[in-house]
This record gives C-alpha cells, structure tokens and sequence, in this order.
C-alpha cells in the first residue's frame, strides 16, 4: 500500500515539474491586480531570507536600505501590471531550491545514508529533566508559547509537546501543559492523548492536562506564574512563540527553583531565556527539535537539506562581500531586492 | 482514513498559500491566502466554546474539591461570568449591557482589566533586573566582556549616560551604534532570523509533504 507521505511527496514532485507551465498559463490567463498581501511560512520564510540579504546587501554597498519604488498608479501601467508577482521571483526560486534540496536529502535518508547531526544540548536534556521530576514526585510544566495555531512556532510547540508527553506518560509524571488559544488547547489535547495512548497509558491519561488558562497575554502569565509558586513543577518546558512574558515566566520558574529548558525563533526574546533557563534553542534548534528527538531518518533528512541551504546561502554572502568590495556588486545585489 | 485526510488537506491548503503568495491580491488565486485566514477566523470562533468549558471545568473542579488555592478559581468563574454575560446581552435592555461605554464589560476593562495587565506588564522591570545580575556575573573573560559592553551600551541608552561618554576623546556613541549595535549585534540577529526562517521553511515542507506528523500526535 502507498503511504500517504509517498504521495504527497511525489505530488510535489509533479508540482515542481509542472508548477511553472501551470502558473504561466494562471498568469495569461488572469490580469486583474492590487496590493500583495503575506502567503505561509514556507513562502514568507523564503521571502524573510531574501529580505535579510537584501538589508545585508545594502549595508555591504553602504547605502541606504533599498525603498520601494514609487508606485505608479496610472491606467496604462495598471492594466499593463500582471497577476503574478514578478517582484518576487528570487523567494520563488529559493522555495524551490530548498524544497528539491529536503527531498533529496530526504530520499538519501530513506536509502539509508547515514546523516551526521549535531548534538542540541537543551534536547538531550529533556528526558533528564523529566526524569528529575519525577524523582521529585512534582510536574512538568510545558507551555507551547502564546500564539495561535497558524504561528509555526506554535506547530513546533505542539509537536515538541507530543515527544514531552511520551516521555512524562512513560514514567507517568504529571504533566500541566496551559494554553492561550482555543485551536491551540484541541490540537494539544490531541497530541497528548495520542502520546498517551501509543504508549500504552490510556488510563493515565486526563484531559484537563492541557488547559485553557486565559485569552490576555499578562492574565495568563500571571495564571502559569500562579501555578508555578503553588505547586513547584520540577521542570518547565518552553518551547514556541514568545513575547514579554518570556522573562517573567522564566525568572518565576526560575525562583521556583525548576530545571528549565526554552526554545523560541524570536531573537528579541532568546537573550531572556538564555539568562533564566538553563537551556535554551536559539532559533532553527526549536523546527529541529521534532526532527530531533524522533531519530527518524527520513524526518532528519529534511534538516540536513536545511543546512545544504544555509550552505549555499553562506556562499551567497561570501561572494556578495567580494564583488561589493571590487566595486561590481550592483547587478548581484539586485537579486536579492525586497519582496 | 484518520491520518491520510488530514494529510491530503495540509499538503492542498499548504501549496494553495505557497503559490498565493506569487500572485496579486484580488486574483482567484492570490485571494487563497486571505480567504483560509478568513476560514481559520471563523473555525478559532467556533472553538472559543471549548476554552469556556475548560476553563470552567477545571476551575469548578478545584472549587468543590476545595483544592488549595480553590478561592481564586471561583474569582476566576465568577470573573468570566459577570464580565461575559452582560456583554453578550444586547444594550437596548439596559445601557449597562452590550460593550459600549457606561456598560460593566466596559467598567469592568477600563478601571479592572487594563491596570491589571499593565501592573503585571510593569513588574517587568524587576524580572529584568534580576536576570541582569544573574547574567552579567562576572566569572569568566566572556562574561566580563558582556558586562562591559553591556554596561556601556546601557549607560548611552539614557541621556545622561550619553552626555557622560561624550565626555571622552573619540566618538564612542558613534562607535557603540556602528561596531557594536549595528555590528556585532545586528550579525548575530540576522544570522538567527535566516536560520529560523530557514527552519520554519523547513518544518512547512515536512508538514506539507506529510513527513511531520507529530503536530497530530503520530510518529
């Protein structure tokens, strides 16, 4: 029987082969235009890349960072305007190099290639964690950050938690998992019963062990404060979209004397967690970390073909920096313009 | 059936917004993006309803076991129940119902509500101060460095600390802002936001391809 990944993957195959005649023939065949509006992570990740080298781009030429240009808004220039956001031509050839670079990494994976990772400190770690609370006869905390569901910090959030409850199941330690969303509170009870289940602790299993605390950011802060002071978790987990609550939760957990292991993509909060918790995954670490702790050669596939981008992306730069300092970088830097 | 539908659905809805971002607002396919987040809107409406039941369950459970700490559960049901109901009552029975101004949802929110999260958003500042001592701990030559610099940097973020480093020959606030805010500060940052972006990009593919399953609890 084909699995479903099986197929998913050769459609995107397909996709990759015929996408480009498909979109030809969606961008003659439509000419109505307006403003751009934001698409999904993939696609915003890529642009989020070439925005970064863009900036980068510009400050190598010392210049100004690159403005927009001047819109025109005449009939003529509107009618002429396609559907298709040329504009955005570079995000589209990175998502495509990046996605065939996951596949083939991944297929090498699946043939058996043995692929080397690095070790993450904070998610070796977590199994000693849970060990030491349950040592200690006290809970685990984990919060999945405080953004909604279509966050894809949030999705790593949910997916590190279905490996967290694995483990608390296995030794059968409490397990408190408070959340800010509604869609949030069903896909972590989903996760966690599955957890639960595949590990053969059904019976140990209770619903209220992901709750729905509060819709306010600071409500709930002060409610998983409130919980840390009462009932001491012996170790609290972080792992998703953070804000100005990063520190006040992790000084709390930290006063409360937990062992406490954070992971958010937010570089204007990791400087919080890296100075309460006692480990912390800066950025990338926290979308591995599913990867991570599954071993799954195909899932650790799709890392390695992340790193031969980041590779390719440090090329990128290495050459931007030489042909800026010759004096011939202009045409390079136009292709990483702004989307 | 339970694994391959929701599967078939990630990989469509995740390509629509992957080729919706390549078009034009107010085009069938450039509007895509927009009308799932339009959908996602009205599904996280609907779950609301969940959140009432947990929170109330789990409270109510506290409150006639009388677990430790069982008084502020019953502030807390009783905070969402007169806080909620008259907003939802409509404001031609009473002024004080509906979420206008005069009415208790809005008395409730301005003179409970907002000092509330402001007092709690305020006692930042201390957190911040002790996770300042703790980090810049002067125990080895890294750190000693990051008390330095950190120190300089903070004494130039308020005015007198600047008047105080103009007072020295050379332009140190000028070297602050280029070597070490926009230097070293800013290489760091970027390098974290391209290997997050390159991460989320990443765990969309799996997702999309059906390889990440673990955000249902599989694999």
């Amino acid at each position: 029987m084909i699995k479903s990944s099986d197929m998913a993957r050769k459609a995107l195959l397909w996709a990759i082969v015929v996408g480009p005649l498909f979109l030809v023939t969606i961008v003659t065949a439509q000419d109505s235009i307006d403003t751009s509006i934001a698409g999904d992570s993939l696609a915003s990740a890529a642009a989020t890349v070439v925005d970064s080298l863009d900036s980068l781009a510009a400050e190598m030429a010392n210049v100004e960072d690159t403005a927009p240009p001047a819109e025109d808004t005449t009939e003529a220039a509107v009618v002429a305007e396609s559907s298709f956001r040329y504009d955005r031509i570079n995000a589209a050839i990175l998502v495509l190099v990046f996605s065939a670079a996951i596949l083939i990494f991944t297929r090498w994976a699946r043939q058996g290639k043995e692929l080397f990772l690095r070790k993450i400190p904070g998610l070796e770690a977590v199994e000693e964690a849970v060990g030491r609370a349950t040592e200690m006869g006290r809970p685990v905390l984990y919060v999945p950050g405080i953004a909604e569901l279509d966050e894809i910090e949030t999705i790593a959030g949910i997916s590190i938690l279905g490996r967290v409850a694995k483990i608390t199941a296995q030794y059968e330690t409490p397990l408190m998992v408070p959340v800010r969303y509604p869609l949030v509170l069903a896909a972590g009870q989903e996760v966690v019963e599955q957890a639960y289940i595949e590990m053969g602790k059904k019976d140990a299993y209770d619903k209220d062990m992901v709750r729905y605390v509060a819709g306010e950011q600071f409500a709930f802060t002060a409610n998983v404060n409130g919980y840390m002071m009462r009932e001491r978790p012996a170790t609290n987990i972080y792992m998703g979209a953070f804000f100005a609550e990063s520190l006040l939760l992790a000084e709390t957990g930290n006063a409360a004397g937990s062992i406490q292991i954070a992971g958010t993509a937010r570089p204007e909060q990791l400087p919080f967690f890296i100075a309460a918790c006692d480990y912390t995954l800066m950025g990338e670490e926290l979308y591995a970390a599913s990867a991570y702790l599954s071993k799954e050669p195909i899932m650790l596939g799709g890392l390695k073909g992340q790193d031969f981008v980041k590779m390719l992306i440090v090329i990128g730069i290495v050459i931007g920096v030489i042909l800026v300092a010759l004096g011939y970088g202009d045409s390079y830097m136009q292709l990483f313009q702004s989307v | 059936m339970k694994t391959s539908f929701p599967v078939a659905v990630a990989f469509l809805t995740g390509m629509a917004l992957v080729v919706s971002f390549f078009f034009r607002e107010g085009t069938l396919v450039g509007d895509l993006s927009k009308n799932l987040k339009i959908w996602l809107t009205i599904v996280g409406g609907f779950t609301l309803l969940l959140g009432v039941v947990s929170i109330t369950r789990v409270n109510w459970a506290g409150v006639k076991r009388q677990k430790s700490g069982w008084g502020y559960k019953l502030l807390t049901l009783v905070s969402i129940f007169v806080m909620a109901i008259p907003s939802i009552l409509p404001a031609s029975w009473s002024p004080l119902f509906g979420r206008a101004e005069g009415s208790i949802y809005d008395w409730l929110f301005t003179y409970l509500d907002s000092p509330m999260m402001a007092t709690m958003f305020a006692t930042l500042a201390f957190y911040i101060a002790s996770a300042a001592y703790r980090a810049f701990r002067a125990r080895t030559v890294e750190s000693t460095i990051l008390l330095l610099v950190a120190t300089i940097v903070m004494l130039w973020r308020v005015p007198m600390g600047e008047a105080f480093l103009n007072l020295f020959p050379g332009d140190l606030p000028g070297f602050l802002n280029a070597f070490v805010m926009n230097g070293a500060n800013l290489a760091v940052q970027r390098g974290i936001i391209i290997g997050a972006a390159l991460g989320a990009a990443s765990m969309s593919l799996r997702i999309i391809l059906g390889i990440e399953r673990t955000y249902m609890g599989k694999g």
